[in-house]
């Protein structure tokens, strides 16, 4: 944790971070150029992509070809890694996030994340929901707050008996949803979303596809995953990356889901997804 | 792969298992032996038969047929008045006068001052039960005046009674109270600060040079002797910041006592010598907490200090709290330091604040068994098991307090 941010006024932040929509269009998040260093090591170069508003984004790509390491560089979450070097623009409503007047606290509040591994906090589960909005300074009423968005993550009927519990006697299915009930929580434009099935069972993997849809309606989703029915069944748009010789990740293509799972235009892609790579 | 590379028999492993097993058994069997070696040393000396000789016979004392223990405190009074010095009188009513004393209060002075029973031999407990007869008959043909008894050198007067020139009299009341004020001080200063410092370095402090040259600092300060941290204290403490200390720039200073040989200096002193412990166990107790837990904190768009307030500290404080343990077990137990800041030699007045004169238990302990008659080798096998109470029962209040934070967490 040695990343010292940089620490603005609010009304600096305000300044920097303008209402997506008005400012571009369809679009939640551009990269320029983005390249990643972790030390010496380049995990990824030059990527050049687009996410739709509003629509759910799926990253594949085989192991380490650096997915996780551009989900994380939307929300500034490599900030935390000391090693981690961020070249290039991301652009977020038209604003690049990497600006040196830009709080990454800000771009968090309106990035939201889900990890691969279910990590409430060990508090309550009420507590779990109510946490980030009340550290966001929120003013209106925070019993609502957590019903609606317990509701929202399809939670809100196995919970809400059992509010004041602690969130670890959650399943892991269950402490997932929680995850990203607490992640909308805060009303984010965009939530990243690490491989968030990929430690359960297919019942519960279904229930957090079920999950996307819906908050797809009113989010911009970006889902890494390895499982490649979940990116055909759940995703609009799907970016392919792969790792060149030096190790360093590089997007392949990207473009609507049907066409790169039925008419993929790079061969690798077709490799990869037909089962034949490497 | 052929089945020929391994070796298909466990046995020979299964006994290289058995024989660490043992020697790990043996290993703790000593460590029993020894801890039990060391009370069994405390509760022999603790109690046990003692013979006790009284200057005036009680029987001697009983006014119109009445004993002593039934007499008023005006009876009482006259009989202190008719046998003690003119002097000790005036002394004791300038203590308090005699209108204000209860009854109680002057019968413990005629018992002291009066009677004044004299422990002439004592016994340890192995002794007393073993060798009854012997000892019977010892004290016929020794000490034909004396009554044979059996004493438990802790006891309810011992631990209320303030320090006095008499072994039958002496008590540790003022010690325990020393031990406590000075504790309460070294806590109450060296938790934050040991705290904020494990969390500067943890959280804020970047991987530079002068960083890692204060870490090293830390860890090697942990391992220094505790008399050099006495000769730290000596010279800041008591000296450099003596108007402080001594309580002179609050207007609280005793005139009596107002040099920086104060409770207050002994707290900060030990204070010094257990934070670099206590920053190293914060330290551990705050990289422990899980990394996944951080990235959901800032994930939210929290803080660095949302996080570490929110979600570092009470993660790490069942941790931080073993670190405390460890520290008030060291410093209640330093003897050295406090014997170079100042600690007196006697005290017979409680401290009664920040600025008193004071000693500690391991002080007095210390100062009894120098002594060499019997008696006070009991008196400070007494007081050991008085600083092993006291230091098992804060002990645990802090693993009871922790334990409730473990369970909320
Ligand atoms: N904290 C880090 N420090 C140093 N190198 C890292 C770090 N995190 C990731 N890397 C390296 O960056 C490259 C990309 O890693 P990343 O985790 O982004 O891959 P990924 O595509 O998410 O893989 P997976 O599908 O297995 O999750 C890998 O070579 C990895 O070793
Ligand atoms: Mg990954």
């Amino acid at each position: 944790m040695n990343f010292i941010s940089p620490i603005f006024t609010h009304t600096q932040v305000q300044q920097c971070l303008v209402d997506t929509p008005a400012a571009a269009g369809n679009c939640a998040i551009e990269t320029h150029d983005l390249t990643i260093y972790y030390g010496d090591f380049c995990a990824v170069r030059d990527i050049n992509l687009h996410v739709e508003l509003r629509k759910i984004t799926a990253f594949i790509g085989p192991s380490g070809c650096g997915k996780s390491t551009v989900l994380r560089a939307f929300n500034r979450m490599n900030d935390l890694i000391p090693s981690a070097r961020v070249e290039g623009a991301v652009l977020f409503g038209g604003q690049n996030i990497y600006a040196p007047t830009v709080d990454a606290v800000e771009v968090r509040r309106r990035v939201g994340m889900v990890f691969q591994k279910p990590n409430p906090f060990p508090k309550s589960i009420y507590e779990n929901v109510a946490w980030g909005a009340r550290i966001n300074g929120y003013r209106g009423n925070l019993d609502e707050l957590v019903e609606r968005t317990l509701r929202h993550a399809a939670l809100w009927d196995e919970v809400k008996d059992k509010l004041q519990q602690s969130a670890l006697a959650l399943s892991g299915g269950q402490q997932q949803r929680l995850c990203i009930a607490r992640a909308i929580a805060i009303e984010p434009e965009i939530i990243l979303m690490d491989e968030p099935a990929s430690a359960l069972d297919p019942i519960a993997t279904l229930r957090i596809e079920e999950l996307m849809r819906t908050l797809a309606q009113d989010y911009t989703i970006i889902v890494v995953t390895h499982n490649m029915q979940q990116a055909a069944r759940v995703s609009d748009y799907t970016a392919f990356f792969m790792v060149d010789e030096n190790r360093a990740g590089y997007m392949v293509e990207q473009g609507h889901t049907r066409e790169i799972f039925t008419n993929p235009k790079d061969k690798r892609t077709e490799d990869y997804i037909t089962g034949r790579f490497g | 792969m052929t089945r020929a590379h391994f070796d298909p028999r466990t046995l020979h492993r299964h006994r290289a298992a058995g024989i660490w097993s043992t020697l790990f058994l043996g290993a703790i069997i000593i460590a029993i032996v020894a801890l039990g070696a060391l009370l069994y040393d405390i509760v022999d000396e603790s109690f046990g038969l003692v013979a006790i000789e009284n200057r005036i016979d009680p029987a001697s004392l009983a006014r119109d047929g009445m004993p002593l223990e039934t007499l008023d405190k005006a009876q009482l009074v006259e009989i202190l008045t008719g046998h003690i010095s003119a002097g000790l009188l005036r002394r004791l009513e300038n203590d308090l006068p005699f209108e204000e004393r209860d009854r109680a209060n002057v019968y413990a002075l005629v018992l002291e001052r009066v009677v004044e029973p004299k422990i002439v031999k004592t016994w340890s407990l192995t002794d007393s039960l073993t060798n009854r007869a012997a000892i019977e008959a010892e004290v016929l043909a020794e000490y034909p005046q004396a009554r044979l008894e059996f004493h438990a050198w802790i006891n309810s007067t011992f631990i209320q009674s303030p320090q006095s020139s008499s072994p039958e009299f002496a008590g540790v009341r003022t010690a325990i109270l020393g031990s406590l004020w000075t504790i309460v001080i070294t806590i109450a200063v060296a938790f934050p600060i040991g705290v904020g410092a494990a969390i500067y370095l943890e959280e804020y402090a970047s991987d530079t040079l002068v960083n890692r040259v204060i870490q090293t600092n830390i860890n090697n300060l942990a391992g220094v002797p505790s008399i050099l941290y006495g000769m730290l204290g000596l010279a800041i403490f008591v000296r450099g910041l003596e108007p402080l200390t001594s309580g002179a720039w609050l207007g609280a200073g005793d005139p009596t006592t107002a040099n920086g040989r104060t409770v207050l200096s002994a707290g900060l002193t030990l204070a010094l010598l257990v934070l670099p412990l206590l920053i190293i166990n914060a330290q551990e107790a705050i990289k422990a907490v899980p990394a996944s837990l951080r990235q959901a904190s800032y994930g939210l768009g929290a803080t660095r200090w949302q996080t570490i307030w929110h979600h570092v500290l009470p993660n790490a404080l069942p941790g931080i709290l073993t670190g405390t343990i460890l520290a008030i077990s060291r410093a209640i137990g330093e003897t050295a330091p406090l014997v170079v800041v100042g600690a007196s030699a006697f005290v017979a007045l409680d401290p009664s604040g920040p600025f008193s004169k004071f000693t500690t238990l391991p002080i007095q302990i210390y100062q009894w068994t120098t002594r060499p008659q019997d008696q006070y080798r009991n008196l400070a096998a007494a007081a050991i098991l008085v600083l092993l109470v006291l230091l098992l029962s804060l002990n645990a209040a802090a693993i009871l307090l922790r334990n409730r934070y473990r369970r909320q967490g």
